[in-house]
């Protein structure tokens, strides 16, 4: 490494800049400091996600999540937006399928107040029955307008077909018209009162206040807090065998371009060959204009006006997807480039010109992502929830650049098989 | 952030150059924006200038396609561009010490953009494809509808896509016309924000340039939009199961002085939003329309579209309606909340906090150069950059009575086209 990368790393977050503090009730703070910005950005996660709800109740934990903000013991809906909206700042909760949580930003002489609102609503929200009905009323708009939506249709097909309906990363977390019709106040009720609490909690603070002030912070507003109720996190899913390919296609009649999704099982955050894999993917679908895809499938062949891919790593399996929105008539001619550039990166190495180029753009675009309070809170968030080590980006130069052509066709090779892969489609035809 | 550390200055060829050192991060954003857009292209060729953009990441002699994309992205940068009915911007964000790159590569492409046949062709379904995918949006044909309505002479009347006959007929002799006439110099605007000195930053511009040959002005293709006398309605029918509502009213420009008033009536009415296109808005749960068309449950969700242009564009409201009520109750308590709007000034509470929203927004935005470099060239576009600098004094000095004034201006039935999306499956 040269002297001016190293010194690039040294300003990137570490355990020399992040303060981090478990506090006796199980949530642990992670805070660091930007004097630049007179901003702050709050991110936390609550193990609170949609595994723990299950297929029959599918959108309950998200309906839980979003009624946090809808009414409190000390405030009502209005006043819970408006101490939030009426200096600027913004609060949300949301919920993933394993960690649900709330997330915001605000002026740094109005961190108390956001961090006092985001405490209010996890702690003691009313769910009250009339905003109950009206975000339910919201939600099943929303799903009716998925049902229409081309590349949220593929998305849906996509992940129910390769894990299974009834498989936790499988089923939509945003729920089904019937299963959001059927959540009751006592479901909502009881989801929150069992599940959110402190135990393994994780709060991010980056922004202008100190480490010190932001711990202190924290200890005030939810040092207090305990939930015996809750239970122990679960355990990671398993997959299910792929053994042949599966085939889906969803008609909406009248559109005008199909989306395609086409993909495989990807690695879990906490394989070995993870930053394989991400190499892999970035020669495959990322690296400048959306890598081999970009090449071969949108720009030489014109067969798409967007192609691309993604390897997500979760605490169980990930997924890798190829993606692309294609005309209708171009579909097949699309799959088949897609399915060429799987085979070629499973059984042929790469170039040493690619495996260089993606391994220099991956340590690059560090400092870019790094940049905002948003960009260093999200990455902290995801050193700490998967368990990296506060010196994951100190290390990270040396795991890439260690890993050779080999090292990239054998994670390739290990998770994409041409004639065993899962496509879903939605457009006209 | 103290002001006087932006430097602007013109160069013998006519190119504006604005540089704002900013050392918080190792990173640079280099931005060339061209005062060109969907507004300047005549029927037959709209879409040309959306069209140029997709072209000018085709390469050149000395900077073939690939290479560049190689070179960005090896380095961890990114680069992208967008066209707009205003404008063209290109940018490059890096780290530091590679933003000279950018400097080259887009010195290179004003100038010596190749258009192959080949490429044009290639682009063509590309644009086709895009063109496409935003018509599977029903919100992007109602807009669309919209948007004709409104403007019956003024060239805001077409999409930035353009129209698909026009897209499926173009020549490449058409395209590199359009490029020969509006890339120049002396019809651009170059800003870069990050980690650098601002005195070596010029005088590499300077060298990389200034030898850009001068062109004469493009002759603009301008003709303004006749007032309009009476509402106007557009109704569309197609596939989906939700009905939208969109209300678009002719708003002022960016430089007249009812804009900042417009600012704070759009907050108050639809939430506070930013200008920039990377996003930064905030939740609008407090905000009058959401009381009147969501929490009444008319409306599944709402979104107010204010933007700043060179000549008055439009000012939207956008529905989507929920299924057990109809568009024509929507647009009743639409109706209402325009009219209280005309008859009573806001509150001085309504009207603080529009101010405070905007001093958090600009706050957020500040935290990276590209939304930086963007602002910049965007407020350099409309007027200056000044107008960006200006923007929170000027919104200080905005009163109510201010906004009731131009809310009597702009919000009448008459000064609007409302478009309805009725749905086949509804």
């Amino acid at each position: 490494m040269n002297t001016s990368a190293s010194t690039g790393m040294q300003s990137l977050p570490g355990p020399h800049n992040i303060t981090r503090h478990t506090l006796p009730n199980g949530i642990t703070v992670l805070a660091r400091e930007n004097p630049n910005s007179p901003a702050v950005v709050v991110d936390a996660s609550i193990h609170a996600g949609s595994i723990y709800e299950g297929r029959s109740h599918a959108g309950l934990a998200n309906f839980t999540a979003a009624m946090l903000m809808r009414g409190t013991r000390d405030a009502s809906f209005d006043q819970v937006h408006e101490r939030i909206e009426s200096v600027g700042a913004s609060l949300g909760s949301s919920c993933g399928v394993h960690t649900g949580g709330f997330g915001g930003k605000a002026l740094a002489e109005d961190l108390d107040m956001l961090l006092a609102t985001a405490a209010d609503i996890v702690r003691n929200p009313t769910f009250p029955a009339d905003h109950i009905e009206r975000l339910r009323g919201e939600t099943l708009t929303g799903l009716a307008m998925r049902a229409h939506n081309t590349r949220a249709m593929a998305a849906l097909t996509f992940y129910e077909a390769l894990f299974g309906g009834d498989h936790p990363y499988g089923y939509s977390n945003d729920g089904y018209p019937d299963t959001v019709a059927a959540i009751t106040r006592t479901d909502l009720k009881q989801y929150q009162q069992k599940h959110y609490g402190p135990a393994e909690m994780i709060v991010v603070i980056v922004g202008s206040v100190s480490t010190q002030a932001a711990v202190k912070l924290v200890e005030k507003h939810f040092g207090d807090w305990g939930n015996a109720r809750q239970p122990p996190r679960a355990p990671a899913p398993a997959e299910r065998a792929l053994n042949g390919s599966e085939n889906r296609r969803v008609q909406i009649p009248g559109k005008t371009q199909t989306d395609i999704v086409l993909g495989f099982f990807g690695p879990r955050r906490s394989d070995s060959d993870f930053q394989a894999v991400r190499v892999a993917n970035s020669i495959l679908g990322v690296f400048g204009m959306y890598g081999r895809l970009g090449q071969n499938v949108r720009k030489k062949r014109g067969l798409a006006y967007y192609s691309f891919s993604r390897a997500d790593g979760n605490f169980g399996p990930g997924t890798w997807r190829l993606i692309a929105g294609v005309n209708p008539e171009k579909v097949d001619t699309a799959i088949a480039a897609m399915l060429a550039e799987i085979d070629r990166l499973a059984t042929r190495l790469v170039t040493p010109t690619e495996l260089a180029d993606s391994k220099s753009f991956i340590l690059g675009r560090l400092p870019l992502q790094l940049e905002t309070n948003e960009g260093v809170a999200g990455t902290l968030a995801a050193i700490e929830l998967h368990g990296l080590g506060l010196d994951y980006l100190q290390r990270l130069p040396d795991q890439i650049n260690s890993l050779t052509r080999a090292n990239i066709r054998s994670a390739a090779a290990r998770l994409l098989d041409s004639k065993k892969y899962v496509l879903a489609a939605a457009g006209p035809e | 952030m103290p002001r006087n550390s932006v430097t602007k200055t013109r160069l013998r060829n006519g190119l504006t150059v604005v540089l704002k050192s900013v050392h918080t991060a190792p990173v640079a954003s280099f931005w060339v924006w061209y005062r060109v857009g969907s507004r300047h292209e005549r029927t037959g060729r709209t879409g040309s200038s959306h069209w140029v953009e997709h072209m000018q990441f085709k390469g050149t002699a000395a900077f073939p396609a690939d290479s560049v994309e190689r070179a960005v992205s090896r380095v961890g940068g990114v680069w992208n561009a967008m066209t707009w009915i205003d404008w063209t911007a290109y940018f490059e964000t890096m780290p530091a010490d590679q933003i000279d790159l950018a400097l080259q590569l887009e010195a290179d492409r004003m100038v010596n953009s190749r258009y192959t046949n080949a490429d044009v062709q290639s682009e063509r379904t590309v644009i086709i494809s895009e063109r496409q995918g935003s018509e599977n949006q029903p919100t992007f044909l109602l807009s669309e509808e919209v948007q004709a309505a409104a403007f019956r002479v003024h060239p805001y009347h077409h999409e930035v896509l353009g129209d698909q006959v026009d897209i499926e007929t173009m020549t490449r002799a058409d395209l590199y016309a359009h490029y020969r006439a509006h890339y120049a110099p002396n019809n651009a605007i170059i800003v870069a924000v990050g980690d650098f000195k601002t005195t070596p930053m010029l005088k590499r511009i300077r060298a990389l340039f200034g030898a850009a040959p001068k062109r004469d002005d493009p002759r603009l293709f301008v003709r303004p939009e006749p007032i309009q006398r009476g509402e106007r309605r557009v109704q569309l029918e197609g596939e989906g199961q939700t009905a939208y509502l969109q209300a678009a009213y002719h708003a002022p420009a960016a430089t007249d002085p009812d804009f900042f008033p417009m600012i704070v009536l759009d907050s108050i009415l639809a939430g506070a939003s930013s200008f920039n296109l990377f996003g930064g808005g905030i939740s609008n749960k407090t905000s009058r329309l959401y009381r009147a068309l969501v929490l009444t449950e008319l409306a599944a969700g709402f979104s107010g579209n204010l933007a700043a242009t060179v000549d008055p564009y439009l000012y939207s409201i956008t529905c989507a309606v929920r299924a057990e009520s109809t568009l024509r109750q929507v647009e009743a308590a639409l109706d209402e909340e325009m009219q209280r709007a005309t008859a009573i000034p806001p509150s001085d509470d309504e009207l603080a906090k529009a101010k405070k929203q905007a001093r958090a927004m600009f706050a957020y935005s500040a935290e990276s150069v590209s939304n930086l470099g963007f602002w910049y060239g965007f407020a350099e576009i409309l007027d200056e950059y000044t107008w960006f600098t200006n923007y929170l004094e000027r919104l200080d000095t905005v009163t109510a009575a201010d906004v009731q004034r131009v809310a009597q201006k702009v919000l009448p039935n008459s000064n609007r086209t409302v478009g309805h999306y009725i749905p086949a499956g509804a």
